[in-house]
């Protein structure tokens, strides 16, 4: 199988004007009798809903929770990255494009970021005129700041709560359209299959979360926009309910999932506190501006931190690398919090934390300085812990924050199931292997706004495409393996909860696919995770009836697939023998513990095609080409 | 510590609901609320009983998804913290804590502590929105908006849409939700032009769905984990009367 990804010809900065100038156009009149299917509301659902409703299309919208704005890119804190220049420090589309490419480690497709680049700023208008309310300077004009170690201030943000302000922006866009008549809101409502006619996306297969019903519903296109699969390992920043479900379910039908082992793993978290612990907390990375990350010189030392003299302190972070210091990457930061720990250095009850001290930023800029910038963080960090953190240091420790990897898709945003779109985190596209900081939101409504109205449009206006009714053979088939799977959860009557399997499943994949991975362990994680599978359909325990609200059965089956990714995370890591930006293999590191890049061999996009339960999945190599940029070895010493 | 619990138990929303009573022991106090319902939802089904429905997802105060009535205090005792985010370092040993659902007409009960708070989304449909098309918007810095005003507009805007103004409201009302919408937009230059109908739709909307009016009582404001003031209502109330006026 050769992946396609149809980049346009032409030099880089041209490419996307180009698509634009000639992407095929639906008529006006016709956009009225094309169903287009949008699952997710976050960032990329909800804008893309929205965009494509204004232009004239019926959407039909998605989602889990029981309000479209809960999407779990409300919790998004930092920012959003656009190459405005406003503060006339140099920074340009270029240069955003090339600090993406290379903070992704050469991994992802310099045509796409480009692209995101092109349109961060198009994207700040947007929500401007939208009324998200933007932190501003006294002269009425916006304000950015610097965000994770960038050398430019090119980050718009909203206090710490960005993505919520992004995402009441495109809600209220939505909302707009469904008091137009061109959204129908179904929330409350799980995908759990697809209907796949004649090789094209027509058509999926919904659970009502309150009913139990499963319910049919049919489409010219699908838009997967269901976000990222972090809980996979349990415990991670995201949202309870966000899962893989919905991508596991097309990567199923035939879409090709890649380089599912790029997961992020945010270095300035919460550090777990109890065993019933539920989801960790991310404390936002500006933190890393003024504070510094410190453990003690000597292994075992239990005494209070204000008690630790200078003297015995290893500032590792900058020890290491006196012109970053504590700005590092996130992946650098993680893996050296790591490294301190697994030395026996970290601190805290659980000796699983680094501190993060702001005791010379106090005394330096003084108190109100500090609470000024980030008084919102140090307060919700006392109601989590309990602790003052301007009289104790913080305790922090790495937690899984984002997934690079997801669908595999093209540059129309398409994956390798004709009609079967995927935007957002839930596509694998524009952040290589490792993604930075204000990014995210970034692509999320580059991809919702800007690139699906042309993109989609273009489908449609090129594809032969009969009608079709939710009573075809395949809409049938899909409801009919949704539903026994669904009862078949319920039948085991084991007596193991799905809390129990999720934490267990949590913390292999932690284990094996998590900072560091080595063959070894990855080998083994890989038997691990299958031997936790069977254990799981015969003895899980889920209470309760179908036909009504009932979280641990819609909890079963997401935990279900998740069991069936972790496997292949751990295949996927397996098989890219080097290191690369999230991805690192111990196996693979230079002199100074550094990722190795094998550039020859693994400059590609990995994408992994579904044979069936019983056979290893196919694994197909998307080759990337760098005409624009040189890859150099990503140094911050 | 040990945790005596009362919970409201309701079948659907026709059946009629009562108190279960249950004990947990060996809560830390580092446990969050919600996480101590797991564990009373792992307990029951250990013991084959069905688990308390109750809605949650982010669990760090910003998706509103979460929210119950604790000892007749929506999200329960400390200021500004949805339910989520209150620890049981916050309680004692020994304590009964009771649960109940959000209390409204407009909010009807679904099944145990999860209601229908859908009338929202509808109240925001009547207009709490600029009627932008993407692609059509000027340079995000041609129109200015005084720091003032958008950090006042920015303390609006973050409302979650939990719901607890309504079930703390003696009238059930959803004024402080509809009015943070209001005022944010009121305030800045972008929301402006649509400010009049926006104001009749969203109050008309407001009291269609069944929700009671405001009398003051400020109650909403005492449990907003947003913090959100009151004065929003005093904005929508002056956004009301300009509409009124012939110079308005």
């Amino acid at each position: 199988m050769t992946l396609n990804a149809r980049i346009p010809d032409g030099p880089l900065t041209e490419k996307w004007d180009k698509f634009k100038d000639h992407c095929k156009l639906v008529n006006p009149t016709n956009k009225a009798k094309h169903t287009i299917l949008v699952v997710g509301t976050g960032l990329a659902g909800a804008s893309a809903a929205a965009t494509l409703a204004e232009q004239g299309y019926q959407v039909k919208s998605f989602c889990i929770q029981d309000s479209p704005r809960r999407a779990h890119s409300i919790a998004a804190q930092g920012g959003i990255n656009a190459a405005k220049n406003y503060p006339n420090d140099g920074d340009s589309v270029w240069r955003l494009f090339y600090d993406t490419i290379k903070g992704g480690d050469y991994r992802s497709r310099e045509a796409n970021v480009y692209r995101l680049a092109q349109i961060s700023n198009q994207i700040i208008d947007h929500c401007v005129a939208q009324g998200v309310p933007f932190a501003r300077e006294y002269s009425g004009l916006l304000t950015n700041r610097s965000f994770g170690g960038a050398q430019v201030s090119r980050t718009f943000y909203a206090r710490g709560q960005t993505g919520q302000q992004l995402l009441l922006g495109a809600y209220g866009a939505m909302m707009r359209q469904v008091a137009a008549g061109r959204i129908e809101l179904f929330p409350r409502r799980e995908l759990l299959d697809f209907a796949v006619i004649e090789g094209q996306a027509r058509g999926i297969v919904v659970r009502n979360l309150l009913t139990g019903a499963f319910e049919r519903y049919a489409g010219d296109a699908v838009i997967l926009a269901t976000g990222g699969y972090s809980n996979v390992y349990y415990l991670s920043t995201n949202g309870k309910n966000s899962n893989v479900t919905a991508a596991w379910r097309a990567y199923k039908r035939g879409a090709l999932f890649a380089n599912p082992c790029f997961t992020q793993i945010h270095p300035t978290c919460i550090p777990v506190a109890s065993e019933f612990q539920s989801k960790l907390t991310l404390m936002s990375e500006s933190l890393r501006n003024d504070g510094r990350v410190w453990v003690p010189k000597k292994a075992g030392d239990k005494r209070k931190a204000n008690d630790i003299p200078e003297g015995d302190r290893d500032y590792y972070l900058e020890t290491r690398d006196p012109t970053f210091g504590n700005l590092v990457p996130r992946d650098v930061a993680s893996r050296n919090a790591k490294q301190v720990i697994d030395e026996g250095r970290g601190v805290g009850k659980t000796g699983l934390a680094v501190y993060l001290d702001f005791r010379d930023a106090i005394a330096s800029q003084g108190k109100d300085a500090i609470a000024a910038r980030y008084g919102n963080l140090f307060d919700m960090y006392q109601r989590i812990t309990g602790e003052d953190p301007y009289e104790v240091p913080m305790r922090i420790y790495p937690a899984v924050h984002y997934t690079m990897g997801g669908l595999w898709v093209d540059y129309h945003l398409m994956s390798t199931v004709p009609g079967l779109f995927v935007l957002g985190e839930a596509n694998f596209s524009d952040h290589g292997a490792n993604r930075l900081g204000a990014s995210a939101l970034m692509q999320g409504l580059a991809d919702g706004y800007f690139i699906i109205p042309y993109t989609l449009g273009d489908y449609i206006a090129t594809s032969d495409m009969e009608p079709v009714e939710t009573d075809h053979d395949a809409f049938g088939e899909a409801e009919a393996s949704a539903r026994a799977r669904t009862l078949k959860l319920l039948s085991i009557q084991g007596d193991k909860t799905v809390l129990r399997f999720h934490q267990d499943l949590g913390q292999l994949i932690w284990n094996g696919v998590g900072m560091s991975r080595s063959r070894k362990q990855l080998e083994q994680t890989i038997a691990d995770v299958r031997s936790l599978r069977a254990e799981f359909w015969q003895n899980l325990l889920v209470p309760g009836e179908a036909n009504t609200l009932n979280k641990n059965l819609e909890f079963a089956g997401r935990v279900a697939d998740f069991m069936e990714l972790g496997e292949l995370m751990a295949r996927d890591a397996l098989a890219r023998e080097e290191s690369c930006g999230s991805h690192f293999r111990s196996e693979y590191q230079t002199a100074d513990n550094e990722a190795q890049r094998i550039d020859e061999q693994y400059s590609t996009a990995a994408a992994w095609k579904y044979t069936g339960d019983e056979q290893p999945p196919e694994r197909f190599s998307e080759p990337l080409t760098f005409e624009n940029v040189k890859l150099t070895q990503r140094s911050y010493k | 510590m040990k945790i005596n619990l009362s919970v409201w138990r309701q079948e659907n929303s026709q059946s009629d609901g009562s108190f279960y009573n249950y004990t947990i022991e060996n809560v830390q106090s580092d446990l969050s609320f919600l996480e101590l319902l797991d564990m009373l939802n792992e307990q029951l089904m250990a013991k084959g009983e069905i688990p308390v429905e109750f809605d949650h997802d982010c669990r760090e105060g910003i998706c509103g998804s979460c929210g119950m009535m604790v000892n007749g205090q929506a999200h329960g005792p400390q200021k500004k913290t949805a339910v989520c985010q209150l620890y049981m370092r916050n309680f004692k040993d020994g304590d009964t804590v009771t649960l109940e659902p959000w209390r409204a007409t407009a909010f009807p009960v679904i099944k145990d502590l999860v209601v229908d708070r859908s009338a929202f989304d509808r109240i925001v449909a009547a207009g709490g929105y600029v009627s932008v098309k993407t692609g059509s918007a000027p340079d995000a810095n041609a129109v200015l908006v005084k720091k003032t005003d958008a950090d006042q507009a920015f303390d609006y805007a973050t409302c979650i849409s939990c719901g607890a103004c309504v079930a703390a409201c003696p009238n059930a009302s959803a004024s402080l939700f509809t009015a943070a919408k209001i005022s944010h937009l009121a305030l800045l230059a972008q929301g402006n032009p649509e400010r009049k109908q926006r104001v009749v739709k969203m109050t008309q909307q407001m009291t269609a769905e069944g929700f009671g009016d405001c009398s003051n009582h400020g109650e909403c404001q005492a449990v907003c984990p947003k913090g959100i003031s009151i004065d929003a209502i005093a904005q929508m109330r002056r956004e009301y009367i300009r509409t009124k006026l012939p110079f308005g």
